[in-house]
């Protein structure tokens, strides 16, 4: 069943236009600076983006920050909502069950699936951004990090291989906060028999935990959001790495992963599928 | 095959399935018939685990659903209300996803279960192109080839002949008695009566819910007793079989007599000429028309116990829950609804084909060309309103 997900998942034009699509607007932000040379003032814009310009080997960074807070989780959302409701409403869900597949094992299977989609939506962003960056800035032959880039790089040289690593950790760290995210819109999938349906609960979600962050009132619940750590994976570009967020970010995550498959297994196991 | 006992589903306060004794036995081509929304596709569902009873009992393949669901499923083919597949994929693509997703789906032999599986429900040539460019009927043969894909033992079909057209309907047909002589035991759902009759050996039916009657075809159309006879000398017939005779039209005589041969022989000794004679036999619609109510899609007005109080409320403003054409005569002149109650009997014995067809016209109220003026918008309003269609029982929804 895993592997017939993932076939499904490689023969839809949906999921290769939504990874093409992530892919060019960090493309297009690269294009734009490299042609007008204007980097964001110090402090404003998006993260990296000033450092970018001396440094193409640090844009799949930048990429990063421009994707992350609303078109990856927009492409997560779509996906994992339409995991469900979407066979639900082509009524090839009752098809699958009757084959028999079980129901934990479809879920498992959808679950596996959105994991394989975010690795591969980030992978392609940063693999493009990285050939992108180098092409239109080139690898920058003094120090990365100047301070006063939007994030600090604590003014310390990174080497190729470090900066390497440290680009894998906040693929793997962000790989885990959009699987969070994405099991949440699973969990509305089961809920619900409309892709579309399920996909803007998700956003909704997103959109109100965003919106509480910024909220003073809110200070007390903030650590709990799942948006809230989000951004922590810009810690692996300081040094030293700043692990304190990075794990409170992780523990969110785990917490949010088992907490919503749990309840889309619960919910799903008993369904009755009238679709 | 099938054996289920006190069936029952609800949802929410709705009974879907009324305590159901489902007997299929193996060899069967059973057709399960009843009125839409009877309840038959949420038994089709329960029987395969789609959806969970509320109580009673299901066997399927000798083993108990929905807990044996991984034994017994593999060995039965179903299509449930309609083919699906994914839009995008070719029928040969979806076919082998669809082997490739459960158990015993090894690649060995994949190709050929698929091909196999096209050419049974004419399907071996079909192209590369995308299923959301097939036709109805080239989906409901995709779904069917799902179905066979692999060599069940019991089918499972779900209205399988469904946008197909005539030629399409008697291959079908004959596919499933050919497969059915292979030893696989045919469990059909349908309205189509005719179908139906042509292609099953036993049938069941069920109405609101419960069943109301399953057995052999061939009882049910046994012999009613009745013979009709069709003479130019209708009145000497007449008088010869005084007492017996039940009906008359022109020149057909409906009468009672167990043995049409005999009749003939006896009218023609006394020199009476006999143009048709006939063994008057129950068609399968009279059958299922008597041990059925209303049609399932059909929305009649609740019985009108109260329509007198509500004609003298004083105001009708604001809840707009009653039917705004409430002190429009045409209320009292609906002497037929009566009958059409959804609290009617079924099975109640006397009800004829000739006198439901009859009275039905009566029920085809469209807009009124004589709508009162000054209630029109409200009658807009009213007709949209849900409580006017739910037939729930008086003083729910209307007070």
């Amino acid at each position: 069943m895993i592997a017939v997900e993932l076939r499904k998942l490689a023969s839809r034009p949906r999921v290769w236009l939504s990874i093409g699509l992530l892919c060019a607007l960090p493309a297009l932000v690269a294009v734009l600076l490299s042609v007008s040379n204007l980097a964001p003032p110090p402090g404003q814009g998006g993260a990296f983006l000033s450092a970018v310009l001396r440094n193409g080997a640090l844009f799949p960074a930048a990429a990063l920050a421009l994707v992350l807070p609303v078109f990856l989780p927009l492409a997560v959302a779509v996906f994992a909502g339409d995991a469900v409701a979407g066979e639900a409403a082509t009524g090839t869900l009752r098809y699958l069950l009757v084959r028999p597949v079980s129901r934990s094992r479809v879920l498992v299977a959808k679950m596996v699936a959105l994991a394989v989609f975010i690795v591969l939506a980030i992978t392609m962003v940063v693999v493009t951004s990285l050939v992108v960056g180098l092409a239109l800035f080139g690898t920058g032959a003094e120090a990365v990090g100047q301070s006063g880039a939007a994030t600090s790089l604590s003014g310390v040289t990174l080497g190729p291989g470090e900066l390497a690593l440290r680009l894998l950790g906040a693929i793997g760290y962000i790989v885990v906060c959009m699987l969070g995210f994405g099991s949440i819109a699973l969990f509305f999938s089961t809920l619900s028999d409309s892709a579309i349906g399920a996909a803007l609960a998700a956003l909704a979600v997103l959109i109100a935990s965003s919106v509480l962050q910024t909220l003073q009132a809110a200070d007390s619940i903030k650590p709990y959001l799942p948006t809230n750590y989000w951004l922590s994976w810009i810690d692996f570009f300081r040094d030293p790495i700043l692990w304190r967020n990075i794990d409170s970010g992780l523990v969110l995550q785990a917490c949010y992963i088992a907490l919503f498959f749990g309840a889309s297994w619960a919910n799903f196991a008993a369904k009755d599928i009238t679709s | 095959m099938i054996r289920t006992r006190g069936l029952t589903k609800r949802f929410g306060r709705i009974t879907a399935v009324d305590g159901v004794d489902l007997d299929v036995r193996a060899g069967d081509r059973f057709g399960f018939l009843g009125p839409n929304g009877s309840g038959k596709t949420t038994l089709v569902r329960m029987l395969l685990g789609l959806v969970h009873a509320t109580a009673g009992e299901i066997e399927v393949l000798g083993e108990r659903m929905p807990a044996a669901a991984a034994r017994v499923l593999p060995r039965v083919g179903a299509m449930v209300e309609g083919p699906a597949a994914y839009p995008h994929l070719s029928g040969r693509r979806n076919l082998s996803l669809f082997d490739a997703a459960g158990p015993g789906g090894g690649r060995r032999g994949r190709v050929d279960r698929v091909e196999d599986a096209l050419a049974r429900v004419g399907l071996s040539g079909v192209d590369k192109r995308a299923v959301s460019a097939y036709s109805l009927g080239m989906r409901q043969r995709l779904g069917l080839a799902a179905a066979l894909l692999r060599g069940p033992s019991l089918l499972i079909l779900d209205e399988p002949t469904n946008g197909l057209d005539p030629k399409g309907i008697r291959e079908i047909r004959d596919l499933l008695i050919a497969l059915n002589e292979g030893g696989t035991t045919v469990f059909l759902s349908s309205h189509l009566l005719a179908e139906v009759e042509l292609l099953c050996t036993r049938v069941g039916i069920v109405d609101r819910g419960r069943m109301v009657l399953q057995d052999d075809l061939d009882n049910l159309r046994a012999p009613t007793g009745q013979v009709l006879v069709r003479s130019p000398d209708v009145a000497a017939v007449a008088a010869l079989l005084a007492g017996r005779v039940v009906a008359r039209d022109g020149e057909e005589l409906t009468v009672r007599h167990a043995d049409a041969a005999e009749l003939n022989a006896e009218l023609v000794r006394r020199g009476l000429r006999v143009s048709g004679i006939a063994e008057l036999r129950r068609t399968l619609e009279q059958v299922v028309l008597e041990s059925t109510g209303d049609s399932g899609d059909r929305v009649d007005r609740p019985p009108d116990p109260g329509a007198a109080q509500r004609r003298t409320r004083p105001t009708r403003g604001g809840d707009r829950t009653d039917h705004p054409r409430e002190p429009d005569p045409t209320v009292a002149e609906r002497p037929t609804t009566g009958d059409h109650l959804p609290g009617e009997t079924p099975g109640e014995p006397d009800a004829t084909t000739t006198g439901r067809t009859g009275d039905s016209a009566t029920h085809r109220r469209g807009p009124d060309p004589e709508a009162e003026p000054d209630s029109a918008a409200g009658r807009i309003s009213g007709d949209l309103h849900p409580g006017d269609h739910t037939g729930a029982p008086d003083g729910e929804v209307r007070r």
